[in-house]
């Protein structure tokens, strides 16, 4: 009887003491909005050294990538108090400054001096600046993304595949550097059988509901020299958008898609991707930078068997690669802009920089990614550096939802359903961003 | 508020006026019987007047201006018909307008069929026909979230169990069975899952309808010598064609704005093949955020259902009226 009667009183000690933990009460609370994702993780992990400096608690509300920008965005036109501080997707930041969502920075950092110089050039322009290559800055360099590829090394590396391939090819079987030599190694692990089971090509994005379609075909068609304007005269589309060479980057990318991928992947983004991947379906893997930490983990394809590799080259030796990532700002409907102001300066030192790299954050601190040692810390950090490089936006307008939509809507018609040619794809696309910035008065 | 509506409303508080209690009445001084039932209802009223009136006023207003909700400091202007203009002249909505009407002619069609001959069959009252109609009301019963995951998985073409079945009956190797990639499937796999879901709904009409036909007109038939088929034709079908055609009228409505499965199972691909009305609107109104524009298409949908299910119903009436 004693004992249960201590079994009871402790268990209910214990219950009491974890009520009072989960509870406890800061002087205030900031709540953060970010996408669901292995980042995010790392992040509550990262806030919880902020609250103990600074006595402000951490809520977090993420949603899934799929939901991400319907959510996020209702709650910015809505003028909502929900979030505080927000990392929001790189597109977002023109219709987010000019709708007056985000506080400008300017004052607070000159303030405390931080620098954008001391920041990776291409995530200042991407996640920060409005108007582009402005000193107009709305947000702080969150989280370095960019799409680049994944590839099985030890499929790559077995001698009788190895010797196969050069007897066809004529070039050893290695990471490729231009899309021609991608789309070869796809076709030669395309329904091949190993270990006893079919695998395939390679996976890449054709999901039609968010984004997914566009961020894959872009990545290509930069390479091929795609442009989305004249860079002499803004907003003229016509000859650049479907140029002879977008044309044939268009061309490539539905060639991929009809040889060279999994049956049925016909609406596939960054989460089938990984399963693709993860499942050893595939031989090559299109994804953003923010897999390679999860990926590397994986029993059963990361570690050795995994190798990574940037973007490859065109047919005229263009390299580009579509850029991912977000920056963090201050919502302007928040009524803790103080200490949302605060979290930012903390986020931007160079020690919490360095601890998100290693939690499995994307720092874009030039401390951190410049550091001798950074290359060897991870096996995918060079070419998450040489990614970074090389990288390539799309529209940052404050209509990039609409000009989005034409592009998923133009690029999934002609790559997945085969309708009409990739040229009528692209004067279509032509047509379709010339009425939306026409709505907006801008040509 | 129109004439008959207010006839309406005041025979409603009438009424209510009429069921409340005398003692109550007695006890709240100052304030009439029908100023009562009016204070009773009022909160209803108004309510609806919030949630249904005022929206649907305001997005008539709202289809008339170039608004766009992720603009709020932008300034609003009115720019007449031009958003009905457009959407009538845009042709991607009116290969939604097919892709609906394709969608709505072959689910109807299939329900309409599958479910009366179940309802017949199970009218036949055999052995365990009570167990079987419990059975056969399963897949109405679960939410169109958990059916469209789980189609979507049936019609996987690697792992899938549908792939299988068909690769077994027709030899083709399942991998090249893709229902939800190939744009001439596509459409059907939606078909399917509707059919299988919502077919049981049709049934349970169609049953109330035999079971509400008297025994003794098929008796006096019978006294005829009228045979099986001919009682089918002259029977069976004229007294049960009412509660088809209701049944056909709510799958009608709820097919027209069909947007649960089709997001889950396709959203809409591959390309555009899948693309009914209700995805292309919910794109315009909250991806691309043109909301003066989509307000116009609410509208240009909601005039062609009403319009279409009055048409519908006075022909329903003229059935039953025979």
């Amino acid at each position: 009887m004693k004992s249960t009667l201590k079994l009871t009183l402790g268990l209910a000690s214990a219950m009491l003491a974890s009520t009072a933990v989960s509870n406890v009460a800061y002087a205030e609370d900031l709540t953060l909005c970010w996408a669901a994702w292995d980042p995010a993780n790392a992040l509550v992990e990262l806030s919880k050294d902020f609250t103990k400096e600074s006595g402000i608690g951490m809520k977090f509300e993420f949603v899934p990538w799929t939901n991400y920008a319907d959510r996020f965005l209702n709650e910015l036109n809505s003028k909502g108090k929900l979030c505080d501080l927000i990392i929001g997707d790189s597109q977002w930041i023109g219709g987010s400054a000019e709708n007056g969502h985000y506080v400008k920075l300017n004052d607070f950092f000159d303030k405390e001096k931080i620098s954008m110089d001391d920041f990776v050039p291409a995530t200042v322009v991407g996640y920060s600046e409005w108007p582009k290559n402005t000193p107009n800055y709305w947000a702080l360099p969150a989280m370095g993304d960019v799409v680049g590829w994944t590839y099985r090394k030890d499929w790559f590396s077995r001698p009788e595949l190895q010797k196969e391939f050069k007897e066809k090819y004529g070039w050893d079987l290695a990471a490729p550097t231009t899309f021609d030599q991608l789309k070869q190694i796809a076709e030669f692990f395309q329904k091949r059988e190993i270990d006893g089971k079919t695998v395939y090509g390679a996976s890449i994005y054709t999901e039609r509901g968010s984004e997914g379609i566009t961020m894959g075909a872009m990545d290509v068609l930069y390479s091929f020299g795609f442009k989305y304007e004249n860079p002499d005269k803004p907003y003229e589309m016509e000859g650049f958008v479907n140029s002879d060479k977008s044309v044939k980057g268009l061309e490539f990318y539905k060639a991929l898609y009809d040889c060279c991928t999994p049956p049925g992947a016909s609406n596939s983004y960054m989460g089938e991707g990984v399963d693709a991947f993860k499942s050893g379906q595939v031989a090559m893997h299109m994804n953003f930078a923010f897999t390679w930490p999860g990926l590397q983990k994986d029993e059963n394809v990361g570690g050795d068997k995994i190798g990574y590799f940037a973007n490859p080259k065109g047919p005229d030796g263009g390299q580009f690669a579509q850029l991912g990532g977000q920056g963090i700002s201050v919502v302007s409907y928040s009524d803790k802009q103080e200490s949302a102001l605060k979290y930012i300066k903390w986020f931007a030192n160079k020690d919490v920089q360095a601890k998100w790299w290693s939690l499995g954050g994307f720092s874009c601190l030039n401390a951190v990614v410049k550091d001798p040692n950074f290359p060897s810390s991870q096996p995918y950090a060079q070419t998450f550096l040489d990614s970074m490089a090389i990288v390539k936006d799309f529209w940052a307008e404050p209509s990039y939802a609409p000009l989005l939509q034409a592009s998923q809507k133009r690029f999934h018609d002609y790559v997945v359903a085969g309708q009409g040619s990739a040229k009528d794809a692209l004067d279509g696309l032509v047509k379709d961003w010339t009425s939306v910035f026409q709505d907006d008065g801008k040509m | 508020m129109t004439e008959a509506g207010l006839t309406m409303l005041n025979r409603t508080a009438d009424s209510v006026a009429r069921a409340t209690p005398e003692p109550l009445a007695r006890k709240v001084r100052g304030i009439s019987d029908k100023g009562l039932a009016w204070l009773f209802i009022s909160p209803t009223i108004l309510l609806l007047l919030a949630i249904n009136i005022f929206p649907l006023f305001w997005a008539i207003y709202l289809s008339f201006t170039n608004y766009r909700a992720n603009r709020p400091n932008e300034v609003v202007k009115n720019v007449g018909l031009a958003n009905y203009k457009r959407i009538l002249g845009d042709q991607d909505i009116w290969i939604a307008m097919q892709t609906t009407a394709h969608f709505v002619f072959w689910t109807i069609l299939l329900q309409t069929l599958i479910g009366f001959t179940l309802a017949w069959l199970i009218d036949r009252k055999f052995r365990g026909h009570a167990f079987w109609t419990t059975i056969i009301l399963v897949p109405m019963m679960l939410s169109p979230a958990v059916v469209g995951n789980f189609w979507r998985f049936l019609y996987e073409p690697q792992i899938g169990l549908f792939a299988y079945a068909i690769s077994f009956v027709s030899g083709i190797p399942p991998t090249d069975i893709q229902m939800l990639s190939s744009v001439s499937l596509a459409p059907w796999s939606i078909i399917i899952v509707d059919t299988w879901m919502w077919t049981p709904y049709v049934m349970l009409i169609c049953l109330a309808g035999l079971r509400s036909i008297p025994e003794y007109i098929y008796e006096a038939a019978e006294v005829d010598r009228a045979s099986n088929w001919r009682q089918f034709w002259s029977i069976t079908l004229p007294m049960a064609l009412p509660f088809i055609m209701l049944a056909v009228l709510f799958r009608g409505i709820e097919n027209f704005k069909m947007f649960d499965m089709v997001n889950l199972l396709t959203g809409g691909g591959p390309g555009s093949t899948t693309e009914v009305a209700s995805i292309t609107l919910k794109r315009q109104a909250f991806e691309s955020w043109r909301t003066g524009y989509s307000s116009a298409f609410a509208i240009i949908l909601f005039v062609a259902v009403f319009g279409l299910a009055n048409i519908y119903v006075k022909a329903l009436n003229k059935v039953k009226q025979r």
